[in-house]
């Protein structure tokens, strides 16, 4: 196995998957010349060609809109939106056109269209910038939305996606690129909808994806020091949404943090939580706890930002809480 | 190309199916049979017709939500498109589209679309999907006045000269987006007028109510972008003699306005054309009239025979395969 960063992956990934199929290119903004805005496709345009490699004008509506359009004519886009906070004035496409095309027209059509985007706070990008909404569009049957959390599922995640028949929105992190971490050798897939124990333990159980998945891992770090184990559930994938090892664990600890960078207010932990007490409401020792961003626009200033963003202590606080 | 007397016969029994479809439609509408919404396109069957019969099997078409005529144009079947006005399994999508959602994408028409304006990126994709796979195909977009004023308009079109997409931009101006005129939504009277500002060669047809003047216009306009020339972009100028859907009050124009236009009936129009032209008699339009009577009778009957989609089918499209 070798050791890489969150960004060779996801550069990696792409890059085998145009390797594998001339139908798979990629278009976005500076996708091509400056090779990404998170340097993800440097050397594409000079190995693929523009043909493959499309720089697009800034008008999200079009790069996923032409993405869905060529993707129904049997093309494999992976369409770019910079960051998720763009992808606001796609929303048309992402949640009313592409989960809709496949079931509204009884089958005929369908969309092999990944959006890759990056979200997240804590860069100092200012209110309008660092979002993390994943939820909003995890609300949406018919779109699959998949947020890695190591190089490893991001590489396999990503593979997965592309090769998948239906519309899959994948959520990166924006600080999260230069994280590094195990990869397999070779060509392999992670499965879309299918969340796996990250670290095992048996006091408290955290469920948790993306970013959230980092925290929690430095969190169960110094627990353990303090002799609590705590067992790690990262969800990967928002939707189709797999439950099974969260309800397992909970079974065994009858405890629960759900740990996730987003507002709690309808969030990721809230259905997380809710599945949990239904499924498994007589397991519970205490009550759910949540970890997540407090409910403000964020603020510029770094120190403030940070104060408004989840951190690892908030994490070892509340599994205390739960014990 | 000159037309044969069968072919003149047939474009004359597509615009009769059309408007026979439409008057039915509304009663069944009326009858309560109908859901949600209906748009009829009586009034505009010479646009449809006109361009349905000058484009070549490669070329896509996809229009939007006042969709019937197009269907019928390109060969669904009365029965599919009535049964699936009533919702039913046998409708071409199989009652989960209804009235705004008719495709059939293995006769190269993909779709009726509901959100305004929102098609035409996608339709640019599917033209980069011709241009990336070498097919001289071209995607007809059709649209209303109504969306040229959205986001949408300018992100697809912009991107298809970027491109240089074949991708013929087709504006049906009927003068009214829903019950507001052109002049009161649009900075520019003359809509052709707005693809100027991307470079785009455009014209504007006056008479679209003349199917023979349809056809031509609509010939030149894809020969040019078949020829490697880019996109074009088309007005044609017609009116639709119904309200924007059922149960509009038209409060926004006049009922002489309305008798003015109904005066160059399209159908009416052809009918002088081919009886004056000696290309066929008035008993062969009649002939022609009343086999499309019993065809629209006869697909009611089915329609009104045919299941409704099983509810154990509800969740049988939202992906590709079955989780």
């Amino acid at each position: 196995m070798a050791i890489i960063t969150m960004r060779q992956a996801i550069s990696d990934a792409l890059w085998e998957e145009m390797e594998r199929d001339p139908k798979v290119f990629i278009m976005g903004q500076e996708v091509g010349v400056w090779g990404g805005t998170y340097a993800v496709t440097k050397g594409f345009l000079d190995h693929f060609g523009e043909k493959r490699v499309r720089d697009t004008p800034i008008a999200e509506s079009a790069i996923v809109g032409a993405g869905i359009g060529a993707s129904m004519v049997g093309l494999r886009p992976v369409s770019e939106i910079m960051t998720i906070n763009f992808a606001f004035v796609a929303m048309d496409y992402i949640v009313n056109e592409a989960p809709k095309m496949h079931t509204m027209f009884g089958g005929q059509m369908s969309v092999p269209l990944v959006i890759r985007t990056a979200g997240g706070g804590g860069r100092q990008l200012g209110a309008t910038h660092s979002q993390t909404p994943d939820a909003i569009f995890a609300h949406f049957p018919g779109l699959k939305v998949v947020s890695p959390g190591t190089p490893a599922d991001a590489k396999g995640l990503l593979k997965a996606a592309i090769r998948d028949n239906d519309p899959v929105l994948f959520i990166e992190h924006a600080a999260m690129y230069q994280v590094r971490g195990e990869v397999p050798e070779g060509d392999y897939t992670t499965p879309i909808g299918v969340s796996k124990v990250q670290r095992e333990g048996d006091a408290v159980t955290i469920v948790t994806y993306c970013k959230g998945l980092q925290l929690s891992m430095a969190a169960a770090d110094q627990l353990s020091q303090e002799g609590i184990e705590v067992e790690i559930v990262d969800l990967r994938s928002l939707r189709p949404l797999d439950m099974g090892p969260a309800l397992e664990s909970f079974k065994k600890t009858n405890r629960a943090v759900i740990v996730e960078e987003g507002w709690p207010s309808y969030g990721v932990g809230a259905e997380v939580a809710t599945r949990l007490y239904e499924a498994a409401f007589d397991y519970a020792d205490a009550p759910i706890k949540r970890v997540a961003q407090k409910e403000v626009p964020l603020p510029y200033n770094a120190a403030l930002e940070q104060f408004a963003l989840p951190q690892v202590e908030h994490v070892v606080a509340a599994v205390k809480e739960v014990l | 190309m000159a037309l044969k007397k069968k072919d003149h016969l047939e474009l004359y029994r597509q615009m009769v199916l059309i408007r026979r479809v439409e008057e039915r439609s509304a009663e069944l509408y009326q009858a309560g049979k109908i859901g949600g919404f209906l748009h009829l396109y009586i009034g505009q069957e010479a646009v449809s017709t006109g361009i349905v019969s000058v484009r070549q099997p490669q070329d896509r078409i996809i229009t939007a939500y006042r969709d019937h005529g197009v269907a019928l144009n390109v060969g669904i079947s009365a029965k599919s498109v009535i049964a699936e006005l009533l919702g039913k399994e046998t409708g071409i999508s199989k009652g989960r589209g209804g009235s705004m959602h008719m495709a059939d994408v293995e006769k190269n028409f993909w779709g009726g679309h509901a959100i305004v304006g929102a098609h035409l990126p996608i339709a640019a994709g599917m033209a980069l999907g011709d241009q990336y796979e070498g097919s001289d195909g071209v995607t007809i977009c059709m649209f209303g006045d109504g969306a040229t004023n959205i986001g949408f308009f300018h992100e697809g079109v912009n991107l298809s000269k970027v491109w240089n997409l074949p991708v013929l931009w087709l504006c049906e101006n009927n003068q009214y987006g829903m019950g507001t005129a052109v002049d009161r939504a649009s900075a520019v009277g003359q809509i052709h007028m707005k693809a100027e500002g991307y470079g785009i060669p455009h014209s504007r047809l006056e008479d679209g109510m003349d199917i023979m003047k349809v056809r031509e216009a609509v010939s030149a306009a894809l020969d040019h972008i078949r020829s490697g020339k880019g996109p074009y972009f088309l007005e044609i100028m017609t009116y639709r003699f119904e309200g924007h859907s059922m149960g509009d009050p038209q409060r926004y124009r006049e009922k002489d306005e309305v008798t003015k236009w109904e005066k160059s009936d399209p159908i009416g129009i052809y009918h002088r054309y081919l009886v004056g032209e000696k290309i066929a008699t008035k008993a062969d339009l009649d002939k022609i009239e009343e086999a499309i009577e019993a065809e629209v009778a006869e697909a009611i009957e089915f329609a009104e025979a045919s299941p409704d989609p099983g509810f154990e089918t509800l969740f049988d499209y939202m992906h590709t395969s079955k989780e």
